[in-house]
């Protein structure tokens, strides 16, 4: 499918950033013309996404997170990644309520809500190197005619 | 309804609060992900030191966003409420914020109202 737009965002892993990025992305996605609950979906799991690099990835608040996202005609794919700690057993930390910072009040269901509000989710990681979690959204396109008409 | 707290950062979640005899009502403000969870966190734990408070109504019609962060804010609440025999309820909530708590089973432990009157009579209702 040929691509429509794509943009690159590059900050740093402060917790401030995360109402920054999810914002960002969801006025790129904006361009797709999805329904306030899609936008709703995509910024919780770009939330989600990028509070997990900040808190499990990294363990300062000075390195660099990234997103890639790409628009096609009925979908939004987007990357969020970080070069920090990776994760040991990924198929582990995708279980509903799993957390490696219990002691932080975390509820360990970051991956569980992505999962749920995305159409596809894959996280690809490796100890020591980092990790990337690539999401895919699709946009009713019923809705967006309905609207231009 | 007085505000808690005037340091910049916490306005933007904990806008009022009120005591109703054993019951605190709050109502949150902004969005509840994990950089303000921290901050919510202690607003509440704050206010909650009272320990003639029994039930806490969480008044969310002013919170615009919530993530997974949110879920362990309101677990962690609920688990000082339950201590002390009362109840948790939930008032308001967005179609977004809603999705979330249905989605994480919130609902078992907290109670979810229209209103914070229908809240009020509910746990007055329970009492008697």
């Amino acid at each position: 499918m040929k691509i429509k737009n794509e943009m690159k965002l590059e900050f740093l892993s402060k917790s401030q950033n995360e109402a920054f990025a999810r914002v960002a992305v969801a006025a790129f996605a904006s361009q797709l013309d999805p329904t306030l609950e899609e936008l709703a979906d995509i910024k919780t799991a770009v939330s989600e996404a990028v509070t997990n690099a900040i808190i499990h990835g990294y363990d300062s608040s000075n390195e660099i997170v990234i997103i890639n996202a790409r628009l096609y005609d009925n979908c939004i794919d987007i990357e969020v990644i970080d070069y920090g700690k990776g994760i040991e057993d990924v198929e582990l930390a995708r279980q509903p309520l799993y957390t490696s910072k219990p002691e932080l009040e975390r509820s360990g269901m970051g991956f569980t809500v992505m999962e749920t509000f995305m159409d596809k989710v894959e996280v690809s990681s490796a100890p020591g190197q980092g990790t990337k979690v690539r999401m895919i959204k699709y946009i009713s396109i019923e809705n967006t005619e309905t609207e231009r008409e | 309804m007085a505000s808690i707290d005037s340091t910049q950062e916490a306005v933007g979640l904990l806008k009022s609060y009120e005591k109703k005899g054993d019951i605190l009502i709050v109502e949150l403000e902004g969005e509840l992900d994990h950089h303000f969870a921290g901050k919510a966190r202690e607003s509440l734990d704050r206010l909650l030191d009272d320990t003639s408070i029994r039930h806490l109504i969480l008044n969310l019609k002013r919170l615009n966003f919530m993530d997974s962060s949110g879920i362990g804010v309101f677990i962690g609440r609920y688990k000082i409420i339950k201590n002390r025999g009362g109840e948790v309820c939930v008032t308001n909530m967005k179609p977004h914020v809603n999705k979330i708590l249905e989605l994480s089973g919130l609902y078992k432990i907290l109670n979810p109202y229209d209103t914070v009157s229908q809240a009020v009579d509910g746990i007055r209702r329970e009492v008697i």
